[in-house]
Formats: C-alpha cells, sequence, structure tokens
C-alpha cells in the first residue's frame, strides 16, 4: 500500500494498485465534533477531483466531503452509514468512507504527506 | 464591539471549553468531551449551564405595577402568588413576539429572565411602555447558573439547603454563603432543575462547588440539543417578530382570564386567532432514517407545494434519531401527517408528531 496522502479539505487517501481508499482525518472530526449522519457517493458512479462526494453532519452542522481525486466509486463503507460515530472512534482506519478506481494516478503527486498535513492542520486551526 | 464575556469565562477556559460568539458574547459551545456526552450526562446526572448573558431585569413596585404589566402580558398577574414564575412574551400591537421571557414575582416587584440577543431592546420597550413610573434594573452584577438533570436537587441542596423544598415553576431568595441566592426551579432541557442567580464575584466558587460535588460544565451545543428533545422554542428559530404565541402553539402560555376582556398588547390578535386558527402552526418533525434537516429545510406535501419550513433540526442523542421543529400549513399539523423535506436538492419522507420528543415529569407538590 502507498503512504498516505491528504487533501487540503482534510481528506486521506492510500492507493493499493490502481484503488485509492479515501476518509477524513482524524483533525476533521476532531473540528466537527460528534457525528451523527454520513452520506456516500452512489456505487458506480463517477466523481471529479475536488469535487463533493458525500456528506457528514455533526449535532452542529453539515459538511460536504470531497474527493482529492477522479475516478469511478468501486466501493462505499455502510458501516459508517448504519453507525456515523465509528467515524470519531476511527477515522484514519475502519471507518474509510469509499474507494476510487482512479483514471489518473499522477493526481496522487499534488497532495501532502503526513508532516506537511500535520503542519497545514495545525496552521489551519490558528 | 468588542466581545463580552461572563464572570465565568475563565473556568470555561480551564475547562477547555469551544467558544463561539453568542448575542455578543464569548460562550462555550462544548467542552473536551462533546455536544452528545454532554447531553447524556445532564439527561443521567447532572449539568451546570452558564446563561449569565441572560438579561435579569428587576422592575420594582406595587399593585400599580402589576396593573401596568397586564396592559403587556397576556398574564393574570394579579392572581400570580409571591415566587411564582410564568413563561411568557413580550409582543408587538399584531401579536409578533418581541421576546419570550420567564417573569417571577417577587416581594418587590418582578424579576424578569431575557433572552441575551434581546435584552436591551426589551428593556427599552419596557421603559417605553412603562415610563419612570418605576425603578428598572437590568442587572450586570448577577450572572445565571443552571442546574439541569435528576442529580441536581441533591447537589444544589447540599450547597443550599431548603432549594429541595421548591415547586416547579417557583423560586425563593436563599443565603448561602453569606450572600443572597435567587433559586428558580426551572430550566430549558426538559429535566428537573434549577436557575440561580448570583453576584458575579462570587459565580466561579459556586460552580466550583457544585463541579466538586459531581455535576459538569455543559455548553450551548448540548443546551440546543436538550431543549429540542424537549420541544422548547428557541428565540430567533421558532419564535420572532413574524410569529404569534398561537401560531408558535403555546396558547397554554395565555391566562385564559385575559382572553374575555383582552386588554395586554397584541390582544385582539391573539384572541381572532383563538378562534379562527392561526394559517400556519408549529409542529414536531421526526425525518424517516437518520438525516438532518435543519433550519430554512422547506417543507413540501406530495404534490410538490411548499407548505412549510423548518426552524431547527438536529440529532437527538436521547432520542438517538433526528429531531426538528417547524412551522406547516395547519391542515399538514396533524400529528403523523406524511410531509416531505427538501435536504441537498433531494426531498425525503418525515412525520409531523407530537412534542416533546422526550418526556420527564417535573417536580410538583414538594410542599
Amino acid at each position: 500500500m502507498s503512504e498516505v496522502k491528504f487533501s487540503k479539505e482534510h481528506e486521506w487517501i492510500t492507493l493499493e494498485g490502481d484503488v485509492a481508499t479515501i476518509g477524513i482525518t482524524k483533525h476533521a472530526t476532531e473540528m466537527l465534533g460528534d457525528i451523527v449522519f454520513a452520506e456516500l457517493p452512489e456505487k458506480g458512479s463517477n466523481v471529479e477531483k475536488d469535487g463533493t462526494a458525500g456528506v457528514v453532519e455533526s449535532t452542529k452542522a453539515a459538511s460536504d466531503v470531497y474527493t482529492p481525486v477522479s475516478g469511478e466509486v468501486v466501493d462505499t463503507n455502510q458501516a459508517i452509514v448504519d453507525d456515523p460515530s465509528k467515524i470519531n472512534e476511527d477515522p484514519e482506519g475502519s471507518a474509510w468512507f469509499f474507494k476510487l478506481k482512479m483514471k489518473d494516478q499522477s493526481e496522487m503527486d499534488s497532495l501532502m504527506n503526513k508532516e506537511e498535513y500535520d503542519k497545514f492542520a495545525k496552521e489551519s486551526t490558528s | 464591539m468588542e466581545i463580552k464575556k461572563t464572570s465565568l469565562n475563565k473556568l470555561h477556559q480551564s475547562n477547555n471549553a469551544k467558544f463561539v460568539e453568542f448575542a455578543g458574547y464569548e460562550m462555550p459551545i462544548q467542552y473536551s468531551k462533546g455536544i452528545i456526552e454532554e447531553h447524556k450526562f445532564t439527561r443521567s446526572h447532572s449539568g451546570i449551564f452558564d446563561v449569565s448573558h441572560m438579561g435579569q431585569l428587576f422592575i420594582y413596585g406595587d399593585e400599580t405595577l402589576t396593573e401596568e404589566l397586564e396592559k403587556i402580558f397576556p398574564l393574570d398577574l394579579k392572581n400570580l402568588k409571591q415566587n411564582c414564575s410564568k413563561y411568557s412574551f413580550l409582543m408587538n400591537e399584531d401579536a409578533g413576539i418581541y421576546d419570550d421571557l420567564i417573569i417571577t414575582k417577587i416581594e418587590e416587584g418582578y424579576l424578569i429572565i431575557l433572552n441575551a440577543a434581546c435584552k436591551d431592546k426589551d428593556f427599552e420597550i419596557l421603559s417605553n411602555l412603562l415610563g419612570s413610573k418605576f425603578k428598572m434594573n437590568l442587572d450586570n452584577n448577577r450572572s445565571l447558573i443552571a442546574i439541569q438533570g435528576p442529580k441536581s436537587v441533591e447537589i444544589l441542596n447540599s450547597i443550599i439547603n431548603g432549594v429541595d423544598q421548591l415547586n416547579f415553576m417557583t423560586g425563593n431568595w436563599f443565603d448561602s454563603d453569606n450572600q443572597k441566592l435567587f433559586v428558580t426551579r426551572s430550566g430549558y432541557t426538559g429535566e428537573d432543575g434549577f436557575e440561580i442567580s448570583i453576584s458575579n464575584d462570587k459565580a466561579e466558587k459556586f460552580v466550583e462547588n457544585l463541579i466538586e460535588k459531581g455535576a459538569q460544565l455543559i455548553g450551548l451545543g448540548a443546551r440546543d440539543t436538550l431543549r429540542l428533545e424537549a420541544g422548547l422554542c428557541l428565540y430567533g428559530h421558532e419564535l420572532d417578530i413574524n410569529k404569534t404565541p398561537v401560531e408558535a402553539n403555546l396558547r397554554w402560555a395565555i391566562s385564559k382570564s385575559r382572553l374575555s376582556n383582552g386588554g395586554f398588547i397584541g390582544s385582539k390578535k391573539i384572541m381572532n386567532q383563538m378562534q379562527d386558527g392561526a394559517s400556519q402552526i408549529r409542529v414536531g418533525i421526526k425525518p424517516e432514517g437518520r438525516l438532518i434537516a435543519r433550519e430554512k429545510t422547506k417543507i413540501f406535501d406530495d404534490t410538490d407545494t411548499q407548505i412549510g419550513e423548518i426552524t431547527s433540526g438536529t440529532f437527538g442523542p436521547s432520542v438517538n434519531g433526528p429531531i426538528a421543529m417547524g412551522y406547516v400549513n395547519k391542515e399538514f399539523s396533524k400529528v403523523d401527517t406524511k410531509i416531505l423535506l427538501e435536504v441537498r436538492g433531494k426531498k425525503h419522507p418525515a412525520n409531523v408528531c407530537a412534542l416533546p420528543f422526550y418526556k420527564k415529569n417535573y417536580v410538583k407538590g414538594v410542599n
């Protein structure tokens, strides 16, 4: 599996072959608070880099989930739809959102590595 | 304008509060445990809420003041006993609501608790209506602390002996730690609880004492989910200047004895609406599934006609599902009516339901 990369919209992404797994970061869940609703893209649909690909809602507000890369949705995580609190519990592990079959793997290049993202997240909070 | 802080601001900070600006005040939206845990702790134990941003208006006077206030509020104040509280409204001539409030008859006159965002305007309106006949004090030297939940009576009574003898919607002055506190048995969560008016310089120590006895600080986030589960209105959402108490389904708060002769501001409109019914009415709404419908969500019938709008919507932690309140045309206001909510461009099924979503019994008849 590839190194974990991160987007400015607080998604994480890993790549295995040409299939990317995408979720939201721990930092994002801390900003959102308790997540009580999740909506995921439909399997078989195509999503475009930086386009919306789902919604999460906390007790406070709704937020769009963006996809950091383009591709076809090949799988979604029904477990987080059935129990959205899982997203707060394990955001960067079992609570992934969706898997994409990527069209253009060079889209990964512009994303941040962990160190860059941690710095970005810290700066965007303060 | 500089943001205002309550006397508990430092205590909120040391308890890792996340702050938001609310009505010009820096207020805690939540602490480190988060809204859902804070909500559940209040329902099972005892939560402390800093509501010092709310207005505490003392108006001093005798029977003449009661007569003057009856010209303003739809209440039978002449028969209100000392230390008893009533929920009411400050309205305009069209029965539009300037503010909703709790008024308590005290020995020296009345104490009125006002919403933070409305209190200065309320003061102006009431000053104009009452003229200079009565001394009025919107008291900034006092904090207001709410303690809510099943363990609250035991905790508070261990600090202020005798509060367990108060009935719901009554209050009294108590002596504690060489100071006068005004305590009412009331609240905004659907739980048994109290609100304590205390001088600013004593507030922090008092709250620390409550925490020591097992209560925990709760932010405005959980205050909102708690009040919504309890079916209680929030000014600026369910209530505003374009809504009347009848439309808000709050006719229970209007004293029956005042309906025959009127004589309070907005009485004509109220009496007409009581007779003919209002065209829109506030209802409880439960979306099917887990969908959350926020404020301003449009409500439709099955012919694609808009029939109303959501005024508050969230996830109810004790109900364990989404809940909302809103206004619908009266023919859709019956419980179990099927409606549709437009969220992110799609229409989702929901049902009109009875309020509150969550119910406990308030304490009556302890003395």
